[in-house]
């Protein structure tokens, strides 16, 4: 088994040693002439304004907590998984008492509404908020006559 | 336990060693260029076009004309970039996506890796491409990669909860993290293999819904962790120019994107062993030879990368708040569901 894990600590070697000798030899061969415009900050073309590291939107945050408590959650299972059928019934009842816990975690998120994305929900002025008609401009036109004088 | 046969050749020294990662890297390689001429073919053909024409027979040298132009295109690092990491990121990648084939069961007789936790091990390695992706987008110091690299990360951990209660089910139904194992006790033809219940009585119809929507799950959670349409929002051309690698050029961008094709190989491989049946011929004992599994193995494996190449030219790209209700509200229940379905369904085999 150990002979295992050492031909896996080889094949990170090789992957390194790979990713190396490709750009090794790309060194070799390609062009290097930098210069302050090429080496600037890609943005479409325009002068980069500000930092993009910036504060982020913290739903990141709360989709990355709620991914630690699963997985976690989770790596403990897959020792069970392996074992339970030995075990028998005690092991799977121990084993739904925990799923049901990680169900009512995900239950409290979801009625919380920390898995909804927040929608931009933009005020559409209707045609009738626009438009106005001939009467009510008069209207007030003659308001303005009144108060302006 | 069945000895791997190069052992049997070579005895256990170097030259075992270096076949042992000389004989997936190759493939790889090779599967790596038929997979972006078959990108580009299939694309075209899904557009009515003819795709690349002029490099060789029918463009199929076109692969290779595209390595030769990655070699020989400038090395662009940015003067605002965090250059340690930025330099890092194509390591961690690349080392993270091959790293997976360690564990990789080709034949009975040959898998690099004989590892106890083989399925644990892939999906756990797998993650590597979350980190490569956060340190490449953070490190370019560019709008688009930090937006591209905060939509990968939230969407790769979203959509890992589902994929990890499905191999959790098939884990639990085989009763073994070993991926050898799980694969032989899908022997016998292709009614035992875990899509349609794994081996059982006539009664295993009754956990064939559990099963085959696992394998949905666990193939539209795959198209998530490799970025693929329509889970590309971390990469949306039109919004984010390349999203995390926007700023990645020559033959640093070459490795985000070769590491993004051995993920796509990876992502199938797992979904063809914990379900197809991995290595195992669909009839049973014959074409049952060890040469005849590897064929086995790579064709499910190809066949499920085509079905990725055919859905990103037929779906169009989702939006972020579907990607989370996908993930979050359907998938994850549905998964909880059919796992503890399987769960007492494999206690009362």
């Amino acid at each position: 088994m150990l002979i295992d894990y050492s031909v896996v600590l080889v094949y990170l070697i090789v992957g390194v040693l790979f990713v190396a000798a490709g750009i090794v030899t790309a060194a070799l061969i390609r062009p290097s002439r930098p210069n302050p415009r090429k080496n600037s900050t890609y943005e479409s073309g325009e002068e980069p304004i500000g930092s993009p590291w910036i504060q982020f939107n913290n739903r990141f945050y709360i989709i990355a907590l709620a991914f630690i408590i699963f997985d976690v959650e989770l790596v403990m299972l897959f020792p069970w998984a392996t074992a339970f059928k030995e075990i028998g019934w005690f092991a799977f009842w121990g084993m739904i008492v925990f799923a049901f816990i990680l169900a009512l975690g995900l239950a409290y998120d979801w009625a919380k509404g920390l898995l909804d994305w927040e929608k931009p929900n933009p005020q559409i002025p209707s045609l009738d908020e626009l438009v106005i008609t001939r009467e009510q401009y008069l209207d007030e036109l003659k308001k303005k006559e009144q108060t302006g004088n | 336990m069945e000895q791997n046969f190069l052992y049997n050749w070579f005895g256990d020294g170097v030259i075992t060693y270096a076949l042992l990662v000389t004989i997936p890297l190759v493939f790889l390689l090779i599967y790596a260029l038929v997979a972006i001429l078959g990108e580009l073919k299939i694309a075209s053909w899904v557009q009515d076009r003819l795709g690349p024409m002029r490099t060789g027979w029918k463009g199929v040298l076109q692969p290779l004309a595209e390595v030769i132009k990655l070699l020989q295109k400038e090395d662009i690092v940015p003067d605002a970039a965090n250059k340690p990491l930025f330099n890092l990121a194509p390591y961690v990648m690349f080392t993270g996506a091959f790293g997976a084939f360690a564990a990789m069961p080709f034949a009975f007789n040959f898998v690099p890796a004989h590892l106890n936790v083989g399925l644990f091990y892939i999906f756990a390695i797998g993650a590597f491409s979350v980190i490569g992706i956060v340190m490449g987008g953070w490190a370019s110091n560019n709008k688009y990669s930090l937006l591209g690299a905060m939509r990968g990360v939230s969407q790769m951990v979203s959509y890992e909860i589902p994929i990890a209660l499905a191999i959790l089910a098939i884990a639990a139904l085989a009763g073994s993290l070993d991926l050898q194992e799980i694969i032989n006790q899908q022997g016998g033809g292709f009614w035992n293999w875990n899509i349609f219940g794994g081996y059982g009585s006539f009664w295993k119809i009754l956990v064939i819904p559990f099963t085959l929507s696992l394998f949905v799950i666990h193939f539209v959670g795959g198209l998530a962790e490799t970025n693929r349409i329509p889970f590309d929002i971390p990469e949306g051309e039109s919004e984010i120019v390349a999203g995390y690698h926007t700023e990645y050029s020559g033959m640093k961008f070459a490795m985000f994107f070769f590491a993004e094709y051995a993920n796509m190989f990876t992502v199938s491989a797992i979904i063809a062993i914990c379900f197809l049946g991995g290595w195992q011929s669909p009839f049973g004992d014959f074409l049952n030879q060890p040469a005849m599994q590897a064929f086995w193995f790579i064709s499910k494996a190809c066949f499920l990368v085509f079905v990725q190449i055919w859905l990103r030219w037929t779906l169009p790209r989702l939006r972020v708040d579907q990607l989370m209700y996908v993930s979050w509200k359907v998938m994850t229940p549905l998964a909880f569901v059919c796992f503890v379905a399987i769960a007492v369904w494999s206690m009362l085999r």
